[in-house]
């Protein structure tokens, strides 16, 4: 006992010794990230993670989501006006706004019209030096949504206006401009690596305008940034921040009640009542902005018959599921969109679980002795932790109604790839995770026309549903968006293309020093205006 | 000498081919291919696919990617990862150290204490020294890796906060890393109390990763030296009168070693695949857990390329360990 108290002595004393000699005065948080940013030039990756490393500390965009929220804000375009046939966004730029000065680039001047077109035409142009920078460069988000069929050109109509113009009209253009792929780079560092042959620094030490300037990273292990004292939003709070990459949930939890690191995200799901317990913990919690659901093959019968799709879906149990697979950490869910996004219609009324009337509904439909495949994935995501056991309450759900179901499963490539098969056969379970907070990217992506054979698992496509989607995609006004959306869901509703099974609720567990902290809906980790009690 | 060693090099020229022909068909043989997992959720469009497929040489019949792939190696370009875009060999470069340092030090650790236990066993053959020695081994050997470097963690860092719980050294200090092996650089650095934040960081994830290949060092040199203390020569030299010291430290260990050298040799392919868990516990930022990450997303080039250096690695460790072999037994040398 006694050498166990002078070996702590004495550690503890070296520790104190290093923490007096490197200067503790100044605040640093430590925010213990679950996994390695791929690089730092955010429009090349696709992954959260990545995004939390790069764009969302080192970058900024012309628009930002509002903290906490999906309102789209000014952020390095102070306004913008869009014309009246919605074809051309035209931004004006901030004035005096900064790059970071690093130990490898010393702006000479000041963000402005280059800078944004150096960001987005790398991405679009096949023919921009910056195309192909990095080998495997492909842009995916940028492609993902539609951007090289959607942008016409950009134009520097002087040196803060910049012109986005448009081959159609897309409603949700400014939301996407918020992204990551959107974030803004510096053409003058940009033109610097080009000269010294060094183009694959780009992605390696970002400079940007954001909050938080890099320092450095030891891959797999730290990544350093240090408050950016001549920030346009003023300076941060805490003086440095630090990402100790942590990859084991169990693991994170023990260093943030060690004192190692403050924040930490995704606590494993039985952790999270010991995190409730702990005074010096605080637990933030927010429903994600996501779905999971059960989507029928619409073009394969019997499931073709609506009255069968809404016989099923007043036979699953959400309750039991809640219970079961998310232990308390989800919502049942009624609508495609999650309740946190604007035009959600809480009017709409959920299928409710009555196996009497499903059995009724089904017999009326001229359906008997059904068997059919439920499609359970192989990986936990946010809004399925455990598809095989939610397949497993849903067959037991449908047993009772008569309805026979056999489980099957494939690896994740095979899953994602097969399930988009027109002709495929059962059921899948699957889900969403929002990108931008507009309601476009669900609804379009998921149950529009164009995702048939594609996103589109249901193999959905409804007139009705088409065109009110179509049309709000066209309307710049948010409250007419609204009005669409909303009646978008009300057919969704009625002709059943999915089960909506649950909305994931997300957890932050973090030291109860920690002020400021706000959680994004969309997922993000963000720790500008964040700052530790002393 | 020479001919032995230039025959124990001619063999890994068929094993190299070998390996990389298992490398690079393993990853292909795997269903799912990397760009659906890479779009995920959202998908892709059969045209942009085709697109990144040809933009990745993954167009070209298998025959030719695999020469592509050899050619290559020999040119040292194992490729360029998908999810990072950066050469999978500067990948290795930068991660193998983390690795090499925490093998390196587990199994030292499973030497220096698993030889003298083996010995201490035999030597008091039967006794409950003997079976409490054995039986420590079998549960350490039978220990899930997972479970027991979690164990460890909220012992020594959670409850009594003797160590810290993961990472390779304090995130005060801040310094470039030339060799890649923290205690080198540490020292190196000038930074007053790194060298000791780096040990102390080294501690658990070294005694994490050294318990299996301990255990079995410890049970083979007890039964290597049961099998020699009961030879003629041992029994002659104990009636010569010499003290059991010398007799078991100079006439039966030498002969024992030669099974141990080959299961310390044999121990390198267990400690990099234990290091797999161990980093990913430990948050080491080492191969293991990258290697892992990239079947995961059918990284083709970063498993390829990184099962191959590790094979390379096994096969120099191996080279080296038949070398001693024959330094330590002549009969071997002139077999």
């Amino acid at each position: 006992m006694n050498f166990q108290k002078t070996l702590k002595a004495t550690l503890l004393g070296a520790s104190l010794a290093v923490i007096a000699a490197t200067g503790a005065s100044a605040k640093t948080l430590v925010y213990c990230s679950e996994g390695s940013p791929e690089g730092f030039d955010a429009a090349l990756y696709t992954a959260g993670t990545t995004f939390d490393a790069s764009s969302k500390p080192v970058y900024n965009r012309l628009v930002e989501f509002k903290r906490g929220s999906t309102e789209v804000l000014p952020g390095l375009a102070e306004s913008w006006e869009v014309s009246d046939d919605g074809l051309e966004y035209t931004f004006n730029l901030r004035k005096g706004v900064k790059f970071h000065t690093t130990s490898f680039f010393t702006p000479t001047r000041d963000f402005n019209a280059d800078d944004v077109l150096f960001s987005f035409e790398r991405q679009l142009k096949k023919d921009n030096p910056w195309h192909e920078y990095t080998p495997g460069a492909a842009w995916e988000y940028f492609n993902g949504m539609s951007m090289p069929d959607l942008i016409k050109e950009i134009v520097k109509v002087d040196d803060y206006t910049v012109k986005f113009v448009l081959n159609r009209p897309e409603a949700p253009m400014i939301a996407n401009l918020a992204m990551d792929f959107a974030s803004i780079l510096s053409a003058e560092y940009a033109a610097q690596l080009e000269a010294a042959g060094t183009k694959d620094q780009l992605n390696q030490e970002p400079v940007g305008t954001g909050p938080f300037a890099f320092v450095g990273y030891q891959k797999d292990a730290v990544i350093r940034y240090e408050a950016f004292a001549d920030y346009w939003g003023g300076k941060q709070p805490i003086d440095s921040l630090v990402f100790a990459i942590t990859p084991d949930a169990a693991v994170r939890l023990q260093k943030l009640k060690a004192g190692e690191c403050h924040v930490m995200p995704y606590p494993a799901p039985a952790d999270v009542a010991d995190i409730r317990e702990d005074s010096n913990l605080t637990l933030m919690e927010q429903e994600g902005l996501n779905v999971g659901y059960l989507a029928y093959n619409t073009k394969v019968a019997p499931f073709d018959k609506k009255e069968v799709r809404k016989a099923l879906n007043h036979a699953i149990n959400k309750q039991a599921i809640l219970d079961s697979v998310f232990q308390g950490s989800g919502q049942a869910a009624k609508n495609p969109i999650p309740p946190t996004m604007w035009s959600y219609n809480d009017a709409v009324e959920d299928d409710d679980y009555n196996p009497d009337l499903a059995k009724e509904m089904l017999e009326a439909a001229g359906v008997s002795d059904l068997s059919m495949k439920i499609w359970a994935m192989p990986v936990q995501r946010p809004y399925n932790p455990n598809a095989r056991r939610m397949a497993e309450v849903i067959q037991a759900d449908f047993a009772k109604i008569g309805v026979n179901v056999e489980i099957v499963s494939y690896e994740w490539g095979e899953y994602l790839s097969r399930s988009k098969e027109v002709d495929r056969d059962g059921a899948v379970l699957l889900g969403w995770t929002g990108d931008n907070g507009d309601p476009d990217n669900f609804l379009a992506v998921l149950l529009g026309c164009d995702g048939v054979g594609g996103s589109n698992r249901a193999q959905w496509c409804n007139d009705e549903f088409e065109a009110l989607i179509q049309k709000a995609k066209t309307v710049t006004s948010k409250a007419e968006r609204t009005k669409l959306y909303e009646e978008a869901q009300v057919v969704f509703k009625e002709e059943a293309p999915w089960a909506t099974i649950a909305h994931s609720v997300v957890f932050m567990p973090m030291s109860s020093k920690v002020t400021g902290y706000v959680m994004d809906p969309l997922g993000g980790h963000w720790f500008d205006g964040v700052d530790i009690a002393e | 000498m020479l001919r032995f060693l230039l025959g124990r090099l001619g063999l890994l020229i068929p094993t190299f081919f070998g390996v990389t022909l298992v490398a690079f068909s393993f990853i292909r043989l795997l269903p799912g291919d990397p760009l659906d997992l890479l779009a995920g959720e959202r998908g892709i469009s059969p045209e942009r696919k085709a697109q990144l497929l040809a933009q990745m040489g993954f167009d070209k019949p298998l025959w030719q990617q695999y020469i592509d792939y050899v050619v290559g190696i020999f040119h040292g370009d194992l490729g360029t990862s998908f999810a990072s875009k950066k050469p999978v060999l500067d990948e290795f470069m930068t991660l193998f150290p983390a690795t090499a340092e925490l093998a390196l030090c587990a199994i030292i650790i499973a030497v220096c204490l698993g030889i003298p236990a083996g010995i201490f066993a035999a030597v008091k053959r039967g006794s409950i020294a003997d079976q409490a020695v054995m039986g420590t081994a079998l549960v350490g050997y039978s220990m899930p890796i997972f479970w027991w470097g979690l164990l460890l963690i909220i012992l020594f860092s959670g409850i009594l906060q003797w160590t810290p719980v993961s990472g390779r050294i304090s995130l005060l200090y801040f310094f470039p890393q030339p060799t890649g092996f923290m205690l080198i650089d540490s020292l190196l650095s000038g930074e007053k109390g790194a060298f000791v934040s780096a040990v102390r960081h080294l501690i658990l994830p070294s005694i994490v990763l050294a318990t299996i290949p301990l255990a079995v060092i410890a049970r083979q040199t007890r039964s290597a030296m049961l099998e020699v203390l009961g030879e003629d020569y041992v029994r002659t030299a104990r009636a010569k009168g010499l003290p059991p010291r010398s007799v078991i430290g100079l006439h039966a260990l030498r002969n024992a070693l030669i099974p141990v050298i080959t299961t310390i040799g044999l121990q390198v392919g267990v400690l990099l695949a234990g290091a797999i868990l161990t980093e990913t516990i430990f948050s080491w930022p080492g191969i293991g857990k990258w290697l892992v990450d990239s079947i995961a997303r059918r990284d083709y080039f970063v498993v390829q390329g990184g099962l191959l250096m590790i094979a390379a690695i096994i096969m120099l460790v191996n080279l080296i360990v038949d070398v001693l072999y024959g330094l330590i037994n002549p009969r071997i040398r002139y077999n």
